[in-house]
């Protein structure tokens, strides 16, 4: 409850001298709801106490801003969150489009954020190509070709479900190199990091993607929503195709996405993009300090 | 850094190990350990700090001092705590006196509804029931096209008369599907619904409008077993806004530790009727809470650790 003005005047002159336990727990409670993860909470909470001390600081609303400059030093402003879009040359000397990867367990956005990152290349006046190697989750490749037609790019798919995704994928860059597109993004489906043969089938299509074209970027594609597996995500995605970059979704909602500070730091990689929706124009870039001010809000 | 709370908490039961009964520091220590395990299992804060205290206080009662050795009777506690919390017994699937029986599906986006119904539908099938899906999410693409295909690989019936894709009313598509299933003699009918945001009041609204054209006898709210501390909020802006009577947790094949069911379980007081286990139709099962305890605690096979302690 607010207690208003005066009130919160009196609570701050009452709690003057020192801070109280009591603002302690409810600093670390803010941590640990925004799915920050209990070690890297215990990490922030030492660091913020010896600040706390050595300042001499007494000030809750102060200690907040401490805290606030802690998050945003581990989330990292300076690095660099451009996405490689455009076109390479490869080993053989020859320009090649961007071709991008978009991976991540399932339901957390890829499909949708392949389509807005189509839309968003789009209006940058690049030419996008999709490829739709999900082969297996059902009317995967339809919805993809739905968003095919939203933002006005074409899709390149399997004429039957089940086919192999890396030859689709492989025909995707194929077409696209021969179009003379200027990215490919390639949407596969989600799986869940615990299974060993996704996994492969995964490091596979990769593989046989970079046969026609270097691989610009592995997206890693995580919900918000997810709590702290979200790391053993990161970490085993990372492993197999060496993400090199987050797109963090559904932000939109009332999930923080916390979990994100710990993988940033965990993979080196940076968030590129967050998802505020399920529209076309619902992706922006990563805001390293409106992300920080709702993490702590 | 000890891998699991089986592991931490065989290392403090080893210094445990003689006494005849635990002291206060001994308590806090394996407490805090515990409440640590509940964390990195994205079990809600404010349910982890109710179930330590409730912990604690078994603990210190007189209720520790007998048959077993100290250690061994705070994981009993333990355990006992989250299976009776979990909820117990598991719930049946409530059937309508008078056919047809109504299941509406509600979640976030990309929980698991859809593939969920196609599941519902292939398990009420062999269960001598005859099923109709209906087709109500009309706005994330292809989510028609997709509910035809599981329907299609479960050989249930899906009634889809809109194309979706932001085309028709999902009200009126849930309602008339209802009617088709009395007509027909369908006696158990699954609405899917599109995903929504517990901040979506628009959409909410949305949800308890199909929930009145269709009066469900139950409203299953479907969550993926990864979520996180929104869980909460989320399980309890669907239970303010349409309201639910059981919750199905997605995707525990994965290995997320699933603190989600003990969080909503304990905000909304609805147990968790199924487990969904895969991608499969059939990977399908109904929800185990003493299975549930110990994967959310990492504790592997509860008795073995009591006969270790
Ligand atoms: N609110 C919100 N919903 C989103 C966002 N991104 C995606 N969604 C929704 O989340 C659901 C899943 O999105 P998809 O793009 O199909 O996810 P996916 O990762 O491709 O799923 P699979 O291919 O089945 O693994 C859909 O209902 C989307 O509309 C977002 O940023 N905000
Ligand atoms: N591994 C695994 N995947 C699942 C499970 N249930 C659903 N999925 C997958 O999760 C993704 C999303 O499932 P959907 O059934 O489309 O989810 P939804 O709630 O209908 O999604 P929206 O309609 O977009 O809100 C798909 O890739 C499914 O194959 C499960 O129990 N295990
Ligand atoms: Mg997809
Ligand atoms: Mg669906």
């Amino acid at each position: 409850a607010r207690s208003g003005a005066l009130g919160s005047t009196l609570l701050r002159l009452l709690s003057r001298g020192d801070i109280s336990e009591a603002d302690w727990e409810e600093i670390e409670e803010t941590l640990l709801l925004a799915d920050i993860g209990a070690g890297p909470t215990d990490e922030l909470m030492t660091a913020l106490r010896t600040r706390v001390k050595v300042l001499g600081t007494t000030d809750p609303e102060q200690v907040r801003d401490i805290l606030r400059e802690e998050l945003l030093t581990l989330v990292d402003p300076d690095m660099d969150r451009r996405l490689a879009a455009s076109p390479v040359v490869g080993d053989d000397g020859e320009p090649h489009p961007a071709t991008i990867l978009m991976v991540g367990v399932n339901g957390t956005g890829k499909t949708t954020t392949v389509g807005k990152l189509a839309r968003l290349l789009v209006a940058e006046d690049r030419d996008v190509l999709l490829g739709a190697a999900d082969t297996f989750r059902a009317a995967a490749a339809d919805q993809l070709a739905t968003w095919g037609e939203r933002v006005g790019v074409p899709v390149v798919r399997s004429d039957r479900d089940g086919a192999d995704p890396a030859a689709v994928a492989f025909d995707a860059v194929k077409a696209g190199r021969e179009a003379g597109v200027d990215v490919v993004l390639v949407d596969t489906a989600g799986r869940l990091q615990n299974k060993a043969g996704l996994m492969d089938e995964l490091g596979k299509i990769k593989r046989v993607v970079a046969r026609q074209a270097p691989v610009s970027e592995v997206l890693l594609v995580l919900d918000a929503t997810t709590g702290q597996n979200g790391m053993r995500q990161a970490q085993v995605f990372a492993e197999v195709v060496d993400v090199t970059g987050i797109v963090l979704t559904k932000l939109d909602g009332t999930a923080k996405g916390g979990i994100v500070v710990a993988v940033q730091r965990e993979l080196g990689v940076p968030v590129k993009f967050v998802g505020l929706g399920e529209g076309p124009d619902d992706l922006a870039p990563f805001d390293p300090k409106g992300f920080v001010d709702a993490l702590v809000s | 850094m000890f891998a699991s709370l089986s592991d931490r908490l065989s290392a403090t039961f080893k210094s445990l190990r003689g006494k005849g009964r635990l002291s206060e520091a001994d308590i806090e220590t394996t407490v805090s350990q515990i409440r640590r395990a509940l964390l990195d299992a994205d079990v809600a804060v404010p349910a982890v700090r109710a179930f330590t205290s409730a912990v604690r206080e078994r603990a210190s009662s007189a209720e520790v001092s007998q048959a077993l050795n100290p250690a061994q009777q705070i994981v009993k506690i333990v355990n006992e705590q989250l299976i009776e919390i979990l909820g117990g017994e598991s719930r049946e699937v409530r059937f309508a006196k008078h056919p047809p029986t109504v299941i509406m599906l509600a979640g976030l986006q990309g929980a698991g509804k859809t593939t969920l119904a196609g599941k519902l539908g292939k398990w009420l099938k062999e269960e001598g029931h005859t099923p109709l899906l209906v087709a109500s999410d009309l706005q994330r693409p292809n989510a028609v096209t997709q509910l035809q295909v599981v329907g299609g690989q479960a050989g249930v019936p899906v009634w889809a008369p809109e194309p979706g894709n932001g085309v028709g009313n999902p009200i009126e598509v849930a309602r008339t599907g209802v009617a088709h299933a009395r007509e027909k003699y369908y006696d158990v009918v699954v609405v899917d619904t599109a995903g929504r945001l517990g901040v979506d009041a628009e959409l909410m609204q949305q949800a308890a409008d199909i929930r009145d054209a269709v009066n469900p006898d139950e409203i299953l709210f479907v969550v993926d077993a990864m979520i996180g501390q929104d869980a909460v909020t989320t399980a309890q802006a669907f239970a303010d806004g349409v309201g639910f009577t059981g919750v199905v947790l997605s995707k525990l094949d994965g290995d997320a530790r699933g603190g989600a069911a003990l969080s909503i379980r304990t905000v909304t007081g609805k147990p968790v009727l199924f487990a969904s286990t895969g991608e499969k139709l059939t990977d399908f099962e109904r929800f185990h809470p003493d299975r549930m305890a110990s994967r959310i605690l990492d504790m592997g096979d509860v008795l073995t650790l009591i006969e270790q302690a």
